[in-house]
């Protein structure tokens, strides 16, 4: 189990909140929609910090500006992978910016095991760090 | 080009002796500014018995190709082109006869392109604030603002890493960043230091960082301190499944051995390393190449600047230190807080901010932006809002410095009653609560408290974070503010 605040995976921005609410999550997509903002739905069960692509559940909703469609979307990715991590996320296309400008966790597996620090001894007192995620043992797709 | 009535011409102006600046050509109040001109504005106090038009000129002459008396090899030169112009000279509002300060007054000056080597902020400011600061015309003179060509920032890499990339690679987007300060800043060994950063970060901060004059001392040699910090970045990391980074000073008495330093930084997987400003202008560009070269975010402590920009009537603006920054290359800098222990007006830092992040800022004299500045694709800094803030005043934090910053609570975390994790985890809860109310349209200036309030109901290291710092705060009155409001010309 991870001892860590919540014992749970802290990335997106909402990690340290109670768990966000329908209504709660359609409001967000309120905000994301009103700056312009393109939605996509993400999932993993590999939840290692550097692993960045996680698998898109559908392009980003480059054209969908109603809520609570978006929120059917995220819905959907839950009832298919209802023990994955499952993340909300917003693109910006504006000059400057062109990237992910929100993003957000909105599932989570039951049981979060996170992970281990693999230390290896090297030359004098170098340690090479690997961070190791307990979960990702076994193959994908059976891991939580 | 048109030319001033006043300036001499021909052999008239080249006969020995001294002349005024402002016969020498460097006083043209008809002259048309060209997009590759760098711009400045200076405010200057003259002294007793010296016109203001004179006394621009002479800023615009000693910054410049001027020197006292006047030469005839000035003749062999296309000297006009090379010579700066002094354009216009308003008198500043709310100084002078029946005011507690002396006349000063705001001196604009175009230099042509051609007088400055490209990516070089020495050659830059060997120029612009040279000796022209020690001249006898003036009492007192400081830089305000620049404008500085596209041309001429083309020739700079500018943030090693930038805004958008550093949160690609630490994936962390739409809410400020946290980070804290380990204190106490000198004596700890470096196990002890370590334990620090394990703490905030596990808690719930992205960064730690060393302070500017944590560099390798008899308590704590930097190799030690680079070893046990990594450690506790990493372990940390395990621990929250995010990115997380403590930024090592890597600052040292050369060039080459902040390298070997930085270097030892990146052997050992650390994302970010630090400088001081005190290092200077050239090893500021060398490490920004450095860490460009090297995929590292370069962190700026603007350690030293307030000697010079803190004094409204001498010096430079800090402002102007934000973009020979983002020319230099670093991808942080602390700007200030507005609400933290640290001097800043919010439309003041406000202009700093635009500064760092904007990819064109128009003129804005309320915040002291004296000129439009087109920022030619150059990446973003981030700034670092540092120095006596906490997590009740997170509302506040959030208006006035938006979402793009690095807020970092040093006191604010490692002070908290329950320990560093606690003071972390207090303050990234008041965070995302209140970046949630903002998304929700909640209006945080007003409610701010009471959201903290109701998040602190089910977090109970923000119920005594708040508890502890309820009635902290820093109000004293900023030395430095914009001076605009019945300029008749500013809007020309």
């Amino acid at each position: 189990m991870m001892t860590n605040h919540g014992n749970r995976v802290t990335q997106g921005q909402f990690s340290f909140l109670p768990d966000l609410t329908d209504a709660q999550i359609t409001a967000q997509i309120k905000y994301a929609l009103s700056k312009g903002w393109a939605l996509s739905v993400e999932y993993t069960d590999d939840p290692h910090p550097r692993n960045t692509y996680w698998e898109m559940y559908g392009m980003p909703m480059f054209d969908l500006k109603d809520p609570a469609g978006i929120l059917m979307e995220v819905n959907n990715c839950r009832k298919t992978f209802p023990n994955h991590y499952i993340r909300l996320s917003t693109f910006s296309s504006v000059r400057g910016v062109e990237s992910v400008t929100m993003s957000f966790i909105v599932n989570r597996p039951k049981k979060e095991p996170g992970f281990g620090l693999v230390r290896q001894e090297t030359d004098g007192r170098m340690i090479r760090y690997t961070i190791h995620s307990y979960a990702t043992d076994k193959p994908e797709g059976e891991r939580y | 080009m048109g030319k001033s009535e006043t300036m001499k011409e021909g052999k008239e102006r080249y006969k020995s002796g001294v002349i005024p600046y402002k016969k020498m050509g460097y006083w043209e109040p008809d002259y048309k500014i060209k997009d590759t001109d760098v711009l400045a504005m200076f405010r200057m106090t003259p002294q007793e018995g010296v016109e203001p038009d004179e006394c621009a000129a002479a800023v615009a002459g000693e910054s410049s190709t001027a020197t006292w008396t006047v030469v005839w090899t000035d003749r062999l030169t296309a000297c006009e082109m090379y010579r700066a112009k002094a354009y216009r000279v308003d008198p500043v509002p709310n100084t002078g006869p029946g005011t507690k300060t002396e006349q000063q007054y705001f001196a604009y000056i175009a230099y042509d392109l051609d007088l400055f080597e490209g990516n070089s902020i020495a050659n830059l400011t060997a120029s612009i604030i040279g000796n022209v600061f020690g001249m006898k015309a003036v009492k007192a003179l400081r830089l305000e603002d620049m404008r500085i060509p596209v041309a001429y920032l083309k020739t700079f890499q500018g943030p090693a890493t930038g805004v958008i990339v550093e949160r690609e690679r630490m994936d962390k987007f739409g809410r400020p960043l946290l980070g804290a300060t380990t204190k106490p800043k000198l004596g700890l060994s470096g196990r002890n230091y370590g334990r620090v950063v394990y703490e905030a970060l596990k808690g719930g901060l992205d960064f730690m960082k060393d302070d500017e004059n944590i560099n390798s001392q008899a308590f704590m040699h930097w190799r030690d301190r680079f070893l046990y910090c990594m450690d506790a970045v990493n372990k940390a990391s395990a621990a929250t499944g995010e990115v997380k980074g403590h930024y090592m000073n890597v600052t040292a008495g050369t060039v080459e051995e902040m390298i070997a330093r930085a270097e030892f930084a990146k052997s050992l997987g650390s994302i970010i390393v630090m400088i001081d400003l005190v290092i200077g202008y050239s090893a500021i560009q060398s490490m920004a190449i450095w860490a460009r070269k090297n995929d590292m975010i370069l962190h700026l402590h603007r350690a030293g600047n307030s000697t010079y920009s803190r004094q409204k009537n001498h010096g430079m603006s800090f402002r102007v230190i934000c973009k020979w920054m983002r020319m230099a290359g670093v991808d942080h800098i602390h700007a200030g807080t507005v609400v933290g222990k640290l001097e800043g007006d919010p439309l003041m830092i406000r202009g700093y901010y635009d500064t760092l992040l904007d990819t064109h800022t128009p003129m804005q004299l309320e915040k002291g932006i004296f000129f439009e500045q087109d920022w030619a694709s150059l990446n973003k800094v981030m700034p670092v809002a540092s120095g006596g803030i906490h997590a009740g005043q997170m509302h506040q934090l959030l208006h006035y410095l938006g979402e793009d910053v690095v807020l970092q609570f040093g006191g604010g975390t490692i002070g908290h009653p329950m320990g560093i994790q606690a003071g972390a985890t207090a303050n990234r809860t008041a965070l995302e609560v209140m970046i949630q109310a903002r998304n929700e349209g909640r209006d945080i200036w007003n409610e701010g408290p009471q959201i903290l309030a109701d998040a602190a109901k089910w977090c109970s290291p923000l119920k005594a974070g708040l508890e502890t710092w309820k009635d902290i705060s820093f109000n004293y009155e900023s030395t430095d503010s914009p001076d605009f409001v019945s300029t008749a010309t500013a809007s020309a």
